[in-house]
């Protein structure tokens, strides 16, 4: 145990309720569980305890709970436990902070300072339940020229489409860093539900190639994994120029996490670190990344969309303006609280701007520009729910990219410990006596049940509003009110204060 | 005279077996029963739990009592079959009456086999330990104060002193063996088992014999005498072949069949305690006179004679035996390379040849023996398995992925 | 019928079907006052080899040789496939253990009779328990063909 640093967790049993069965010893990769023959007792190390609640949902007897320490330092609302454990890590190891998954710190979340509108009278809402409602979408450029031919019959002008029943997409994760059956429960899901899952940037295995259907695959800075056959099985390919979870950073596998079936599957050795670099070193200007995009359409026979993936940065109006301009069909934008396999913590929780306002900077700029029509607009990084879907096609996104969320779903409990390769809901490892933990018969049922789930409350909100398509609700901002917020924030946002009429 | 399609003679485990063989294959067919025992059918082996009240007479039903009725078959107690003739296809009973047959079963059984013993005649209270009507004639003379003479240590023997050792006085086994059990224990077994029922009462009179009986004493060919009340004698039985030896068909030891349970007399089967079986673990023909291995063998015969078709060509020994709470479970014969593994209380040894699991002993550690029995009786090679941890425990995860997926996946 | 089939990639060798298994035939409404501090006795066996694990119970034979060589007439199995067996009639010479090729016939714990999965239609569970608790889709309640 480290001298310095306290257990932030204590792992509580209710010894009248343990059986000592042993589950809780079993399934924790971090060791945390032991039986001690001579008490016939189980005992807890908490020093090794992550919080992530595999024996907690184990138990059978529901004997445990983890709770919060209330071991504390001497209080300093400057310096925080977190803060100062911080500085005894680094003062130990000499190294860089790793965390996972999203941003952790209380920076304001604009979901939630805004309400929706409902219809009163003037206008009725509609019964989705007996009214049709469209919730069906294409993303991809509406720029099409009428043009005719001979026969005076019109010309498919249209550029390639990628067709969604929902409008929610499985944001990009790799092979690599979740797990083999992680990936086949979203491609699986995404199949049934008729839209998208995303590889990252790990390549995409054989055995996946038959969901390429509803495959997006990604061309990163490593190249990892990219050849002919592997773009063209997928539905469309989206070049990942940043994430928001770490923007301007590149990515690390650790040599670990890469198993047999990783190095094929990415094409790089086995057992070695995988070093994603921070820029494409290609591009360096729109003009770069345009070469790219007609270099991905040239070799697919211009029959799949083209996505541009940025994180959300100070800038990101502008970049997007440009990246409109560089042939791409689709822009996905990631908010800084998307989550990560593995990020500097310090980048993670510094870095970048939130999705809400990217997102409705983004759109107004478009607009402004007159080119909103030429690319479809993805956002990530922390959309939670359904109502966080609608917000944000309100705010001018055409649909939505869920990772955490799908990852919940799965049987994640958010502990953050991705980067440790010791993921107990076999999820964020490649372990294999831990990736056989997650069963995609059952795993990709619950990523199923959970769209649905928001899919009808989409249909349930949408018809308050008296709306009966999502193409009626995009960029609608007038069914939105800020609450709590600043008039810059406002501005930014594009929306008016709750209990502003029109 | 009436005819049946299908006469069983004898009424106990191979013929029940016989039965339900029959009527998987033919659900209609005429069958008749005799059995000379005046009594429902009952497991043989239960006559021992009965005097120890572990059973009671009622619960000692080796099927319920509407069995013959269910599957339509006449039953007639009591009734012994003298003869058959093959020509006529015809069987005689000892009441005079006979009866024709399709398909015949003998299912004779086996008698008490006593060799000559000077002085027997003068004992007045001599039993045999085989049936019920044994069991409920010796009950009658069992007392507190009652000394008893049990002459045989093998399982009939031993089974009876389970039964009587708390009801009894005192209890002496002789047998000329130099261990007990020894057709199917090695010393070592041997060795816990004769410990265990010392604790329990018996005393042991091994590699001795009787050389005469005077009235209540035994003369031992040692010298030694004892003084008893009741005898038992278990030394051997004989199998009740004649039906068949009498009109020429092939008797070895017992009665010889093929893998069908066919006679060398047309349209005559045979199994159970009268009829020999290919034991696949000593490679010979031999009598195998327990329970399991006459159901099979009746069952085998039951649906041949039906017209189906069954082989029953894995014949091994199996004795699942217990004294006072200590089981003995054995298997197959001793041959070939021993692993053993000995405890304070238990005892495990398994013998290994020609990349076969010939024979196992496990004392108090029944836990899963099936997975040996059936590399025994499966003949499965032990290296295609994880031999070493298969000697340590039985289990599946001895085997290869292939062959549980073979046996786990699908309806066995 | 329908049986309970193992499915060996997806066991976690977390022992849990044991313990739900003991529970469901306890006869006791709670689980801890029904297993704590006891050694239990399940009828379902999760067998470990390296990072293999499966659960083995009565597979419910179509030809049951336990059945076959029962002594006593304990054993039977029934018209809805299911093999059973009466303690009643049982008198503990464990035949049956010693002739089942799965190992899934047991010494029950008081060493006087055997004793065995019934799929739980013995203790007013309505499904095996085994199944209903397996957190991983391990063990499956399903009908199936034949093997050859």
């Amino acid at each position: 145990m480290d001298l310095y640093i306290r257990p932030d967790y204590e792992v509580v049993r209710n010894t009248d309720r343990c059986i000592a069965c042993r589950v809780c010893e079993r399934q924790c990769a971090n060791e945390v569980h032991t039986f001690d023959p001579e008490t016939g007792k189980m005992r807890a190390d908490e020093s090794k305890c992550v919080n992530c609640h595999r024996c907690v949902s184990l138990c059978p007897t529901h004997a445990l709970k983890i709770v919060k320490t209330d071991n504390t330092y001497r209080e300093n609302a400057n310096w925080s436990a977190q803060t100062i454990n911080e500085v005894y890590r680094q003062a130990n190891t000499g190294g860089v902070l790793l965390s996972s998954m999203g941003n952790p710190k209380p920076f304001p979340v604009f979901w939630d300072k805004m309400l929706l509108n409902a219809s009163q009278v003037t206008n009725p809402p509609i019964d989705p339940l007996r009214e049709p409602m469209e919730t069906q979408l294409w993303l991809g450029k509406r720029t099409a020229k009428i043009e005719r031919d001979e026969k005076g019959l019109l010309k498919d002008t249209l550029a390639p489409q990628l067709k969604l029943s929902v409008p929610i997409l499985f944001s990009a994760m790799s092979y690599g860093s979740i797990s083999y059956n992680a990936h086949e429960s979203l491609a699986r899901a995404a199949e049934e539900l008729g839209t998208y899952y995303n590889t990252g940037e790990g390549g995409l295995h054989r055995d996946f190639y038959r969901y390429g259907k509803n495959t997006i695959v990604q061309v990163a800075s490593g190249r990892f994994g990219v050849h002919k056959e592997y773009l063209e099985t997928a539905a469309a390919i989206e070049i990942k120029m940043g994430q928001g979870a770490k923007p301007g950073i590149g990515g690390h596998l650790p040599g670990a996490k890469i198993s047999a079936d990783v190095s094929e599957t990415r094409m790089i050795p086995q057992g070695v670190d995988a070093i994603s670099p921070a820029p494409h070193h290609d591009i360096y200007s729109i003009e770069d990344l345009k070469q790219l995009v007609d270099s991905l359409k040239e070799a697919t026979e211009h029959k799949k969309p083209i996505i541009v993936k940025i994180a959300a940065v100070h800038n990101a109006a502008a970049i997007a303006s440009g990246i409109a301009r560089s042939g791409a069909d689709i822009i996905a934008i990631d908010g800084f609280r998307g989550g990560t396999g593995a990020a500097p913590t310090r980048i993670r929780d510094n870095v970048g701007i939130p999705i809400e306002m990217a997102l409705a900077q983004i759109d107004a700029r478009l607009r402004d520009e007159g080119i909103r029509d030429e690319v479809s607009i993805l956002v990530g990084g922390s959309i939670r729910s359904s109502a966080d879907v609608v917000k944000a096609i309100a705010l001018g996104a055409d649909a939505c990219y869920i990772g955490t969320a799908a990852l919940l779903a799965l049987g994640c409990h958010l502990c953050r410990s991705c980067h440790t390769g010791k993921c107990n809901w076999g999820i964020a490892t490649q372990r294999p006596d831990l990736v056989k933990r997650l069963n995609p018969d059952l795993a990709y049922k619950r990523l199923v049940n959970l769209v649905s789930a928001w899919k009808h409350e989409i249909e349930e909100i949408m018809g308050g509003m008296g709306i009966n398509s999502l193409e009626a609700l995009r960029g609608n901002r007038l069914m939105l009110r800020g609450i709590g917020l600043t008039d810059t924030e406002l501005r930014l946002l594009g929306i008016r204060y709750a209990g502003e009429s029109l | 005279m009436k005819k049946y399609d299908y006469i069983l003679i004898g009424n106990s485990t191979a013929s029940v077996a016989a039965i339900e063989g029959i009527r998987s294959v033919d659900p209609r067919g005429s069958i008749l029963v005799v059995g000379d025992e005046e009594r429902f059918v009952y497991g043989r082996p239960l006559i021992s739990y009965y005097l120890l009240g572990a059973t009671d007479e009622r619960r000692m039903d080796y099927r319920p009592r509407s069995f013959y009725e269910d599957n339509g078959a006449e039953l007639r107690l009591g009734v012994r079959a003298e003869r058959i003739d093959p020509a006529a296809k015809t069987v005689t009973f000892a009441d005079g009456s006979a009866a024709k047959y399709g398909r015949l079963l003998v299912a004779t059984g086996s008698r008490p086999f006593d060799p000559p013993m000077e002085g027997i005649e003068s004992v007045p209270h001599r039993f045999h330990f085989m049936k019920m009507a044994d069991a409920l004639a010796l009950e009658k003379y069992l007392s507190p104060a009652a000394r008893v003479l049990i002459v045989g240590a093998g399982l009939i023997g031993l089974k009876c002193f389970e039964g009587i050792a708390d009801r009894v006085g005192s209890v002496a086994v002789v047998d000329l063996a130099g261990r007990v059990l020894p057709s199917i224990l090695d010393e070592t077994g041997a060795a816990m088992v004769q410990r265990k029922l010392e604790e329990h009462g018996a005393t042991f009179y091994l590699s001795d014999s009787v050389a005469r009986f005077d009235k209540d004493t035994a003369t031992l060919r040692s010298g030694k005498r004892i003084e008893f009340d009741i005898l038992v004698t278990a030394v051997g039985v004989q199998p009740n072949t004649e039906l068949v030896k009498d009109v020429g068909g092939e008797v070895a030891r017992g009665i010889v069949t093929d893998a069908c349970g066919r006679t060398s007399i047309p349209d005559v089967y045979a199994a159970g305690d009268c009829a020999e079986s290919f034991d696949i673990a000593s490679g010979t023909r031999r009598i195998l006179a327990l329970l399991p291995n006459a159901y099979f063998q009746g069952h085998c015969a039951g649906v041949n004679m039906a017209g189906g078709s069954e082989r029953f060509d894995n014949a091994a020994p199996f004795n699942a035996i217990g004294f006072f709470g200590m089981h003995v479970l054995t298997a197959g014969v001793y041959e070939g390379e021993a692993y053993v593994e000995k405890g304070e209380k238990t005892y495990k040894a398994l013998f290994c040849k020609d990349d076969l699991l010939k024979g196992f002993i496990l004392i108090d550690l029944p836990e899963r023996a099936g997975v040996y029995t059936a590399m025994l009786r499966e003949r499965i090679p032990l290296s295609q398995v994880d031999a070493e941890s298969l000697k340590r425990s039985p289990g599946w995860n001895a085997f290869p992925a292939e062959m549980r997926k073979a046996r786990f996946t699908k309806e066995v | 019928m329908k049986r309970i089939y193992v499915k060996e990639e997806w066991c976690l060798g977390c022992h849990l079907c044991e313990y739900e298994c003991a529970f469901a035939n306890s006869g006791i409404a709670d689980m801890v006052k029904a297993l704590k501090g006891k050694t239990i006795h399940p009828n379902v066996h999760v067998e470990d080899c390296g990072d293999i694990h499966f659960a083995v119970n009565c597979r419910h034979c179509k030809d049951p040789i336990c059945v076959h060589s029962c002594i006593s007439g304990a054993l039977t199995k029934g018209e809805d496939g299911v093999v059973r067996i009466d303690r009643d009639k049982c008198v503990g010479c464990l035949t049956c253990v010693l002739v089942c090729p799965y190992g899934a016939v047991l010494p029950a714990p008081d060493g006087h009779a055997a004793m065995k999965c019934a799929l739980c239609t013995d203790n007013g569970r309505g499904e095996p328990n085994c199944v209903k608790y397996c957190p991983n889709g391990a063990i499956v309640f399903e009908e199936r063909e034949a093997a050859e």
